[in-house]
């Protein structure tokens, strides 16, 4: 039994870690939540698709203020990975607007969410600046 | 084609905190003054349609009726976030217009006073072994792990989003627009805050979600607000008085988000408000140019500037050159949130969508006092509620 899961099951980290869609087979639409039917062309079936790895970064926040128990400031933002959005935070950064712009290049990376009481660690994801 | 259908009477109470009156006292408060206005009681009224999130499931109509007049009409209690007021408003007009009644009432109101973040996760209840849960086979909570689900977080990356694509959208731009907002609002006794504020204290306030410091967030409060709507044949029944200070219904739509790449990802407040603007210009056959005033969806300065561009107040991406130009403060050829918007008059949610109504109609029946826009002829209001519902309503005044 492995001793890391994914935070969320479209995150790989067998091999190279990547982020994977749920990819309309009629119209291409990609989804990252398990789905009932295509919310572009009502189609039922999907295949597993790759993502890209990097990306630019389109849109941001720094958010200052959350719920209890949610560390402040982070960095939140939209990545535009090879014209597949992603929603994920920006890691490995300042969470300060001199350092983050949109537009900015930015690649995927793993970070750990903590290890629960079986010792099991919990793998999340966020996009780090690519230079 | 269906008849026009008109405001008679309309209400919107005082926003801010009212701790001695509870959800059904302010909706009361607004009926009975929407009522008042029309000179018709509840034993005239064939629809009610009622909003209220915070009580969603208790019946708040029913609740209402209860108080002011239990008349056997049928209620609809709606619910459609933001827009929920403008839902109300909504479907009132279409009962009038299916030819189902001739009066129809609607009331929105919301206690939100000190109520905080209205959305985003807790850390706290989470087991304490790893299960996947959810559409995303999630083992912990998302919110603050992949990305924010906050509204201040969300509208700050809809704003950052549209610098991204047509640049110029700085945080000071953002500051600026809500100094413009905070100013109108020094003239709106019924606005939750009468404050002017100057760009460096905007700035320099407690920063929510970049670019959205306190005063460019909607507030939180109290409030309600209720219209009376008839059809254009009843109208004619009624005295010239009556007739004189009605206001045309000359567009109402309601559209939620179609599907686009992203839409899942980040809410795209722009698609479904550009459709509702077309479809509501189309409809009262005026465009953005023909409009005197417009009430929107403030609920962060982030937000006003993409809905100058999806209302169609400038051209395409053209919405900071068109604040630069002064075009959106009261002397300025669109004057834009007079009301003081939802940043400083406030955003009780289910009240918003008719309260942006009662703004315009009180300018175009020349009863605006201090902050009249002289003039007034044709107004737009408009409201989003995310997940998404958008509501635009256009309006005229009597000829």
């Amino acid at each position: 039994m492995s001793n890391r899961v994914p935070l969320v099951d479209y995150l790989v980290l067998d091999g190279e870690p990547h982020l994977t869609a749920r990819e309309c087979t009629r119209c291409g639409a990609r989804y990252f939540d398990r789905r009932n039917a295509c919310a572009a062309c009502e189609a039922d079936t999907f295949h597993t698709v790759d993502v890209a790895t990097e990306g630019e970064l389109r849109a941001f926040t720094i958010v200052s203020f959350a719920a209890p128990g949610i560390p402040v400031p982070f960095v939140a933002g939209v990545v535009d990975c090879a014209g597949t959005s992603v929603r994920a935070n920006v890691v490995n950064v300042p969470a300060d607007p001199r350092h983050v712009r949109v537009g900015m290049k930015v690649r995927l990376a793993t970070v750990t969410v903590g290890v629960d009481a079986a010792g099991v660690e919990a793998v999340g994801f966020g996009f780090e600046p690519a230079s | 084609m269906a008849e026009n259908v008109w405001i008679l009477g309309i209400h919107m109470t005082k926003f801010g905190k009212h701790p001695e009156l509870d959800t059904v006292d302010l909706g009361a408060q607004a009926a009975i003054g929407a009522l008042s206005d029309a000179g018709l009681r509840m034993r005239d009224v064939g629809v009610l349609a009622a909003g209220n999130l915070m009580q969603a499931a208790a019946s708040f109509g029913q609740q209402l009726q209860k108080q002011i007049g239990q008349t056997g009409i049928p209620v609809f209690n709606v619910a459609n976030a933001c827009a929920t007021g403008a839902t109300a408003l909504r479907v009132a007009i279409m009962a009038i217009r299916a030819g189902e009644t001739e009066v129809g009432l609607a009331v929105g109101v919301e206690k939100l006073s000190g109520a905080g973040l209205l959305a985003g996760g807790s850390r706290v209840a989470q087991s304490d072994t790893w299960s996947p849960r959810g559409r995303f086979g999630a083992v912990a909570a998302l919110d603050g792990r992949i990305g924010t689900e906050t509204m201040p977080g969300v509208f700050a990356q809809i704003g950052l989003e549209y610098d991204h694509k047509y640049g110029g959208a700085t945080f000071e731009l953002f500051a600026r627009i809500s100094e413009k907002n905070h100013a109108h609002s020094t003239l709106n006794p019924l606005a939750s805050y009468q404050k002017r504020f100057s760009v460096e204290q905007i700035m320099n306030d407690v920063m929510i979600a970049y670019p959205n410091t306190r005063p460019m967030c909607s507030a939180n409060c109290d409030g309600a607000a209720a219209a009376v709507v008839v059809s254009e044949s009843k109208l004619r029944t009624l005295s010239l008085e009556q007739q004189r200070r009605a206001v045309k219904i000359s567009a109402s739509v309601l559209t939620s988000d179609p599907w686009q790449e992203a839409c899942q990802v980040l809410p795209d407040v722009n698609t479904l408000t550009r459709a509702a603007a077309e479809q509501a210009y189309e409809q009262a056959g005026v465009g953005p140019e023909d409009l005197d005033l417009v009430e929107l969806h403030d609920c962060f300065a982030t937000a006003e500037l993409v809905h100058y561009d999806n209302l169609k107040l400038c051209p395409t991406g053209g919405a900071v050159d068109f604040f630069n130009s002064g075009a959106t403060w009261r002397d300025g050829t669109t004057p834009v949130n007079v009301s003081g918007g939802l940043e400083s008059k406030g955003h009780p949610v289910s009240a918003t969508g008719i309260a942006n109504v009662w703004e315009i109609a009180t300018h175009l029946r020349g009863e605006a006092g201090d902050r009249q826009i002289e003039g007034a002829r044709v107004g737009l209001a408009h409201v989003i509620g995310l997940g998404s519902a958008c509501g635009v309503h256009i309006l005229e005044k009597a000829v």
